[in-house]
Formats: C-alpha cells, sequence, structure tokens
C-alpha cells in the first residue's frame, strides 16, 4: 500500500468511529473544564491568601506561606491528588474523583500563584504604597485599591499561563478515574483497540482547548511589554 | 496663647546606627508656611516623613491641632500606634512627593477622588465633584480622564498637589515639589503652591528654591546635619544669616 492510501485508510476510521466517539468524548470534554475552572477558582483564591501571607508583618505567617509555596510547587500533582482521594479515606474523608481533583489540583496551583501575585505587589514601587498610606488609606485600603489593581495587570500573563498548566494537568485526574477527557480516551482505547487513534483525539481536545488561553497569554504579555502603564 | 497647629518637639531618628536627626523642635501656626532648606542629607526629607509617620521617629513627639500623632499614651508611656490607627491621622495631613507618586492604573480624577471616596466616606458623586473642584484649583481640570503617564512632570506635580488637597487636611507637607522637574516646568508647580498659600493653608516647604522660599514662606528654617542651625523670617535666615553654615550654604547656591 503507498503511503496515501495507508493515511486515507487511517483516517476512514475516524468516519466509521466519530458518531460512537463523539458523544462519551463531549461529555468528558466538560468534566475536564469543569475541573480545570473549579480547580484555577480554588488555586486563586488560595494563591491570594497564601501571597498576603508571605507579605504580612507576622513571622509565622510569613514563614506558614513560605513552607506552603514550597510544598505545593515541590510535591507533584499526582502525589497530592492520590492523598485526597485514596490518603483521607483511613480518616474517613471519602471524595468522589471530580471534587477531589478539584481541590488536589487547588491546592497545587495555588502555590505558583501565590508566588505570580506576590511578584506583582513586590513590583509596584513603595512610593505607590506610601503615597497610599499619606491620603489616610488603612493597609487594607492600600491593598484593594491600589496594590492588587497594579499587582493584577502584572501578574495577567503569567496567570494565564496557570490556567493552562491546569487545564493540562486535569488529565492526571484520570488516574483516580474522573471521567475526563483522558480516561475516557483510555476507556475506549482498550475496548476498541485503536489507542493511536483516540489518543490523538484527546491530544487535539486539549490543543483546541488551550489554543485560545495561549493566544490570550501572549496578547497580554505584549500588552504589558508596552508598559506597565499603558492602557486602552 | 493657642498651642501651634503643628508642633514637633525633639524629633530624632536613626537608620541603623546611623542617626539623621539629632533633636528637633518645630512649631507652626494655623496658616503659617515654613521653608526648610540646607544641603543634601542634611534630614529634610527625615523630618516629613517622621512628621506622618511614614518614618518611625526614634524620639520626639508630634503634635497636629492638640492631637498626638503616631503615638499615644498609656499610663506615662508612649506606645506607637498601628498603620490602620495612623490611617485617620494621615488623613489630616497632606503629603506631596518629590517624585509625584501618582497611582499608575487610575485617571486623573480617580486619583484625586480616591481620598474623599473610599477615605473620607463621600458618594461616589460628590467625591468626583470635589475632585474636580480641586483639579480646577490646579489648573488641571481639563485632564481629568488622562492617565498620569500622559502627563508632563509638572502636570503630575499639580495632580499630586490636588491629591494632597482632595483630603481637606490641615496642614500639607512638601518635599522638594519641584526638583525632579525640568527647570521649565518649575514655574507652573511654584505657582500653583503660591496661591495654595495665598489661600491661607498651613504647609512645610522643603526646597532648594531658595527665592521661592523668601517669597512665600513666613519662616525659613536652615538644617545641617540633622539639626536646625537657624530659623527665622526668610530677610533674617536668607538675606542676614547668622551661622557661617547657613551663609556657606547660600553662598554656594549663589555661585552654582
Ligand atoms: N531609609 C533609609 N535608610 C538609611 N538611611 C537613610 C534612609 N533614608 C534616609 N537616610 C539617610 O538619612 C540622611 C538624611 O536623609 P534625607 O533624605 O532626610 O536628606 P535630605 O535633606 O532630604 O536630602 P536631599 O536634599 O538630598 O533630599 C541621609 O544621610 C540619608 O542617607
Ligand atoms: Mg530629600
Amino acid at each position: 500500500m503507498s503511503l496515501l492510501a495507508e493515511l486515507q485508510a487511517f483516517f476512514a476510521v475516524y468516519a466509521l468511529k466519530w458518531p460512537e466517539w463523539s458523544g462519551p468524548m463531549g461529555r468528558a470534554v466538560i468534566v475536564t473544564l469543569q475541573i480545570t475552572a473549579l480547580a484555577y477558582a480554588l488555586g486563586l483564591v488560595v494563591g491570594l491568601v497564601v501571597a498576603l501571607g508571605r507579605l504580612s508583618r507576622n513571622p509565622f505567617l510569613r514563614r506558614a506561606a513560605a513552607v506552603y509555596v514550597e510544598v505545593a510547587r515541590g510535591v507533584p500533582a499526582l502525589v497530592v491528588l492520590f492523598l485526597i482521594y485514596y490518603g483521607l479515606v483511613p480518616l474517613g474523608v471519602v471524595l468522589d474523583a471530580v471534587p477531589a481533583a478539584v481541590i488536589g489540583l487547588g491546592l497545587s496551583a495555588g502555590g505558583y500563584v501565590a508566588e505570580i501575585v506576590r511578584a506583582g505587589i513586590g513590583a509596584t514601587h513603595r512610593g505607590q504604597r506610601e503615597a497610599g498610606a499619606s491620603i489616610g488609606l488603612t493597609p487594607l485600603g492600600v491593598y484593594r485599591f491600589i496594590l492588587i489593581p497594579q499587582a493584577a495587570r502584572i501578574a495577567l500573563p503569567p496567570l494565564v499561563g496557570v490556567l493552562i498548566a491546569v487545564l493540562k494537568d486535569s488529565s492526571l485526574a484520570s488516574l483516580i478515574s474522573a471521567p475526563d477527557i483522558m480516561l475516557r480516551a483510555k476507556d475506549i482505547s482498550s475496548s476498541d483497540f485503536l489507542p493511536l487513534h483516540i489518543l490523538l483525539v484527546a491530544g487535539a481536545l486539549y490543543f483546541v482547548l488551550a489554543l485560545p488561553l495561549s493566544a490570550a497569554a501572549s496578547a497580554l504579555e505584549r500588552r504589558m511589554s508596552r508598559g506597565l502603564k499603558s492602557r486602552p | 496663647m493657642t498651642d501651634p497647629l503643628l508642633k514637633i518637639e525633639g524629633l530624632r531618628k536613626s537608620f541603623g546606627a546611623l542617626e539623621v536627626l539629632h533633636g528637633v523642635d518645630l512649631a507652626l501656626d494655623q496658616s503659617r508656611k515654613v521653608a526648610i532648606i540646607g544641603p543634601s542629607g542634611s534630614g529634610k526629607t527625615t523630618i516629613l516623613r517622621c512628621v506622618n509617620y511614614l518614618e518611625v521617629p526614634t524620639g520626639g513627639h508630634v503634635w497636629l491641632d492638640g492631637e498626638l500623632i503616631g503615638e499615644k499614651r498609656v499610663g506615662d508611656r508612649f506606645v506607637h500606634l498601628s498603620e490602620r490607627e495612623l490611617a485617620p491621622q494621615r488623613r489630616e495631613m497632606g503629603f506631596v512627593f518629590q517624585n509625584f507618586y501618582l497611582w499608575p492604573h487610575l485617571t486623573v480624577l480617580e486619583n484625586v477622588a480616591l481620598g474623599p471616596w473610599r477615605v473620607q466616606g463621600m458618594a461616589r458623586r460628590e467625591a468626583m465633584d470635589l475632585a474636580e473642584t480641586m483639579l480646577d484649583k490646579v489648573h488641571m481640570g481639563h485632564k481629568r480622564d488622562e492617565y498620569p503617564e500622559r502627563l508632563s512632570g509638572g502636570q503630575q506635580q499639580r495632580v499630586g498637589m490636588a491629591r494632597a488637597l482632595a483630603q481637606q487636611p490641615k496642614v500639607i507637607l512638601f518635599d522638594e515639589p519641584t526638583s525632579a522637574l525640568d527647570p521649565e516646568l518649575v514655574g507652573e508647580v511654584l505657582s500653583v503652591i503660591q496661591e495654595l498659600a495665598a489661600e491661607g493653608r498651613t504647609m512645610i516647604l522643603v526646597t532648594h528654591e531658595i527665592r521661592f522660599a523668601r517669597d512665600v514662606a513666613d519662616v525659613v528654617v536652615f538644617m545641617d546635619g540633622g539639626r536646625i542651625v537657624e530659623q527665622g523670617p526668610p530677610a533674617a535666615v536668607i538675606d542676614d544669616p547668622r551661622h557661617e553654615r547657613t551663609r556657606r550654604f547660600l553662598g554656594q547656591l549663589g555661585r552654582g
């Protein structure tokens, strides 16, 4: 058979199988998006709290936050997932796969978010904070109206990067049997004996989901590099 | 006799082992203007920063309108206030920074309205109106919707003054408001300061503009090495200084 004919035969399989695959894969996409969105939201909240802890004047909070960041970034997300899904069972905590994945991935992402937010706040000039204090803002007000809005603009591109990472890491949830893209792809590959075909589909789905995010990240990056101050 | 509006007593400040203010006393009545002059590193900025506790003094006390600033009395001891407790006291003192420090993510109008809105608790509309009034005072009303980076240094500094005015402060502290500016922009800022002085506002002005200090100030303070060397009316301190160090400083400026 010529190469061309082989390729044709390869793709002909999709025409045959897609009607059967599209349903479960479509539902799996929804699950992947749910896990990603919720884990990311959790990561943002955890990251913000930890970042404020790292910037706190209380040495205990600072220490605790630093330890959190080190652990969250140093321990593989898969280990965290297994710990939450299997490890807590003896303690009587039994979680479904999706919530366990959300919590594990979110706690993990929180470490990265914390460092990004901290860097963003660190990058705003001390004078900005002092100007806020001098008009009579409380420390909380300085954070709320001056430091966080400015840090957010600096942190935005890397935060989109974390979102992409969470999307990709969400495939780990298949290993605790959350019904996401990866798990469905494995199911189908073992039932239909077409691993290459379905794994290509899985890869393409992740890629297509990440594509607009990557585009947004580089657009943001370009805009930020024009200067912190430029603004529509 | 009434108490002075602002009273500084025995103010000391050390950075680590280095003491940069060795006990400064200064009193200032309502509507008075004090100009502080002196060589670089003599502690002028540090005095202003200690007055509103951006820098915590290592000794001495500050009173504004009879209220002890940055400290409270507990028995016979003085205890420093927290940043949160300091906030309402700082609101009573406007601070105009050498490098402006406008907030880049807010428009000119928002920069000025933030205090009235979020500190003084005015309604948003009311805060914006007050901000516009203050911008008009510094002749910056036409730039209200610009972002700070689109303004010249002189314009940014005038917005900085509007922001301080919007606090409705009892005293305004100016830290070399024109020394980060190109020479051709100095005049517009000085003339606004002059207008504010003419309104009867109480102010302390740290400046290298000796001629301006003579025109505007009621009292000129000459500092050197963390101490006040002499103070008095401009005619005395600038035109007929008693101390050799003052003479030398003014002489250098004259030639420079
Ligand atoms: N945060 C700081 N840490 C250590 N030393 C400081 C700090 N701030 C000021 N100093 C020192 O304190 C002294 C007084 O500084 P200050 O800024 O008050 O001088 P200045 O009179 O305002 O000078 P200039 O005319 O250059 O603005 C200087 O020797 C300076 O190096
Ligand atoms: Mg100075």
